[in-house]
């Protein structure tokens, strides 16, 4: 039973999406993100849905010292926690950063090293309580590295290997480790891009991440005909793929 | 930027923005410029321009979708304005309320549903959309939110209710909903052979049900023009439902199948309909869904028309001899073998819209979709407008994308009041085509 949910980046369209179904069975929420009024509307909609109790705290994931102090909150106001969700993330236009140092650096560290960070304090507590999920967003953009996007596809599948070595030392102690991959879908933070066939509501994805949530499945491709896309993806030989424009 | 996803339902006219602003959060909306030609746009399901602005700003308003209060006890919602009807029925039917007013979408966004003042099947007992807003809060362009309600800027309230998205941005709306006992609908179905039968049936059923409506052929010419079926219900109550599930008669979907659309023609369709294996009456227990929605359950039909796109032709005549000129107006459209596939036939109440601009008046309003063939379409359709001048009728906003502008001012007399709460940053393809 997931009843106690800690959420950072919790102002995420996905997350959103995916937290309202818990909403309606009476969840407890700890949301983390960095716009306390955007967290604000959040926290009325889940109450207005169902959610007991709605916590908010202000922490930009950057600010990695405080990430410990975060979960330690939460574990305090709403109770141990069933279920760390971790959703937040930023997707720069790869042309315009890709020859600015300073800016690699920080778009890696939103995207992959703050979100390790974060695994790790979420581990660390439920190693101690011996039970828990984390569940963390990652894309699949993580699969292969293409000349559009590999800047932010690099942290992604940063992101993906962790989680992936995570769950198998995780495993024995019944502590269950989700990475989620969603394909394209239709949030603020595609804003720009032309939406064609492949593109998915955020409302579709978050359902089916809530359902995979709920069962406990290491690794979900949503909507999950991307697995198939990927499958593709991943099968051209390198000596081809980089002559791709992609 | 991705305009060519911004055009309306019916994909006629095609005119462009200059540019789209997608809105996140509320929060965003304290810092937002807003210049000349400026538009909302919802979910696009307007027939025609109101939600167009060729060389203008849109705001695409879809993601400002929360829900901020809910009164489980009085079934009052106060909801963003981009959340859409189908959201809104997701979370409330389970709760044992429904939507005063429906039209035959969900996928509308609440702002949509004020700015047209949209009616539904219930116009005779309900009024339009309008009627149940009581609170909506809007944002000029002069960075100021305004709290309207029957009281407070009661005249922006009205102005806003049917204001076609001119006289600001609609931030919120509160309003109140209907309780029901099961999410499922009483439905009789029954054939009427012509015009004259439509008349007596709805006089009688407008007393008995709730809702109304009747699917018309306009194909039929002679003692059959105007043949129909009038699908009259309600909602069902808990002890109908468990008896028609005992029966194992429920849960027939709803007259058309998706079959008959993948390869229609107007013809064959309005005959499969119509001798569709129906007795005289039928009765059943259906889900709201393909009773209110039956064109949202067949995916993209309206693509059928072409890439030309079609035009979608509303209008409403008052009761004055109101089968006669309904008879010469059918006989027009009939002997122009230009009729279409979706005829709608349904009468409007005596129910007054707070909304200056509001569409329905107390009358028999006909919704006839149109290939978009150039200028012989709009020429029937030009023919058709002077019958409605004529007899005192007038033509939805929401659903038109050529009515003249001497014809417009005609039928909105409360045009000249409605200007002066109009915001001047606001403007729509619709908009500077009647003015
Ligand atoms: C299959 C189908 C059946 C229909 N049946 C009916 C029916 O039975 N009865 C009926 O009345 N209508 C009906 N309609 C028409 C439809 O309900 C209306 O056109 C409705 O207004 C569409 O809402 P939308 O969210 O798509 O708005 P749009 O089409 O995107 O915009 C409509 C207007 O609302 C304004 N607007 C939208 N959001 C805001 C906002 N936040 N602030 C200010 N202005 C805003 C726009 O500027 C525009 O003027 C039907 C349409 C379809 C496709
Ligand atoms: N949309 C897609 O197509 C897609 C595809 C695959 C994967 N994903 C992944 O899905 C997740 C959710 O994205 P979304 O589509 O829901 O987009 P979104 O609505 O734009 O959400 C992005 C979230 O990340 C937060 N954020 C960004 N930088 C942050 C920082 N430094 N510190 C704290 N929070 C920060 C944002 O907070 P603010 O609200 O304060 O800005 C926002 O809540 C992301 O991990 C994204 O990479 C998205």
């Amino acid at each position: 039973m997931i009843r106690n949910i800690y959420v950072f980046g919790a102002t995420s369209k996905i997350a959103e999406e995916t937290i309202k179904h818990f909403a309606k069975e009476s969840a407890n929420f700890y949301l983390v993100g960095r716009d306390i009024d955007k967290l604000g509307i959040v926290s009325k909609d889940l109450l207005a849905r169902g959610a007991n109790k709605v916590e908010l705290e202000t922490c930009n994931a950057l600010d990695w010292e405080k990430h410990p102090a975060t979960v330690d909150k939460a574990d305090n106001s709403i109770g141990q926690l069933d279920l760390i969700f971790i959703a937040h993330g930023t997707l720069p236009v790869n042309e315009d950063i890709r020859n600015n140092q300073m800016k690699v650096i920080e778009e890696f560290n939103i995207n992959c090293t703050s979100i390790i960070s974060l695994c790790t304090v979420a581990s660390d507590y439920f190693e101690k309580k011996g039970k828990g999920t984390i569940a963390v967003i990652s894309s699949v953009a993580g699969e292969r590295g293409r000349q559009s996007n590999f800047i932010y596809g690099s942290a992604k599948g940063g992101v993906t290997k962790y989680l992936e070595g995570l769950r198998n030392r995780l495993f024995e102690k019944g502590i269950k480790v989700i990475t989620i991959k969603p394909g394209m879908v239709d949030t603020p933070m595609t804003k720009d891009f032309k939406k064609g066939l492949l593109f998915a509501s955020p409302s579709r994805v978050g359902k089916e991440i809530y359902k995979g949530i709920k069962i406990g499945r290491d690794v979900m491709y949503v909507p999950g005909y991307w697995k198939i896309i990927m499958g593709i993806i991943k099968s051209i030989p390198e000596s081809i793929f980089k002559k791709l424009k992609l | 930027m991705n305009n060519i996803n911004y055009l309306s339902f019916n994909k006629y006219p095609k005119l462009y923005p200059q540019s789209i602003i997608t809105l996140g959060w509320l929060t965003d909306l304290d810092n937002l410029r807003i210049n000349p030609l400026s538009l909302c746009y919802g979910m696009g399901k307007s027939y025609g321009d109101v939600c167009l602005n060729e060389g203008g700003t849109i705001f695409d308003i879809t993601n400002l979708n929360h829900i901020i209060d809910f009164d489980e006890k009085n079934g009052i919602i106060k909801c963003e304005a981009g959340i859409t009807l189908d959201k809104i029925l997701e979370f409330v039917v389970p709760k044992g309320w429904f939507l005063p007013v429906t039209p035959g979408t969900k996928f509308i966004t609440l702002g949509g549903a004020v700015a047209n003042d949209v009616h539904g099947k219930n116009h005779h007992t309900a009024g339009t959309f309008g009627s149940h807003v009581t609170e909506i809060e809007l944002l000029r362009s002069d960075n100021i939110t305004y709290k309207c309600t029957k009281n407070e800027n009661r005249e922006l309230f009205c102005a806003t209710i049917g204001g076609l998205g001119l006289t600001g941005l609609i931030k919120s709306v509160e309003f109140g909903l209907i309780p029901i006992e099961t999410p499922f609908m009483y439905v009789e179905n029954i054939k009427f052979d012509n015009l004259d039968a439509f008349f007596d049936l709805n006089e009688e059923s407008e007393k008995l049900f709730p809702y109304t409506v009747s699917w018309v052929d306009c194909t039929t010419k002679g003692k059959k023009m105007g043949r129909g079926i009038y699908m009259r219900g309600r909602h069902a109550t808990k002890s109908e439902v468990n008896k028609s599930f005992e029966m194992k008669e429920g849960a027939i979907p709803f007259p058309i199948e998706a079959r008959f659309i993948n390869n229609f023609t107007v013809k064959t369709f309005n005959k499969l309909y119509y001798s569709k294996q129906l007795s005289k009456i039928s009765t059943q227990i259906v889900p709201f869904e393909p009773y209110f929605y039956p064109l949202d359950m067949i995916n993209g039909w309206e693509k059928a028309y072409g890439k030309n796109g079609f035009l979608q032709h509303q209008f409403v005549l008052p009761y004055d001899n109101c089968k006669k000129n309904m008879q010469q107006i059918f006989e027009i459209i009939v002997n122009s073998g230009m009729s279409s596939f979706l005829t709608v036939l349904k009468s409007f109440g005596d129910a007054k819209s707070p909304g200056m601009l509001s569409f329905p008046k107390k009358g028999i309003t006909l919704a006839i979709d149109y290939r978009m063939e150039g200028n012989k379409t709009l020429e029937l359709l030009n023919k058709i407008d002077k019958l409605v001048s004529k007899n005192n009728g007038r033509l939805y906003p929401g659903k038109d994308a050529r009515m003249s502008r001497e014809h417009f001012h005609q039928f909105y007399p409360n045009f000249g009041e409605f200007q002066s709460y109009k915001d001047s940053n606001f403007s729509s393809s619709f908009y500077r085509r009647i003015k």
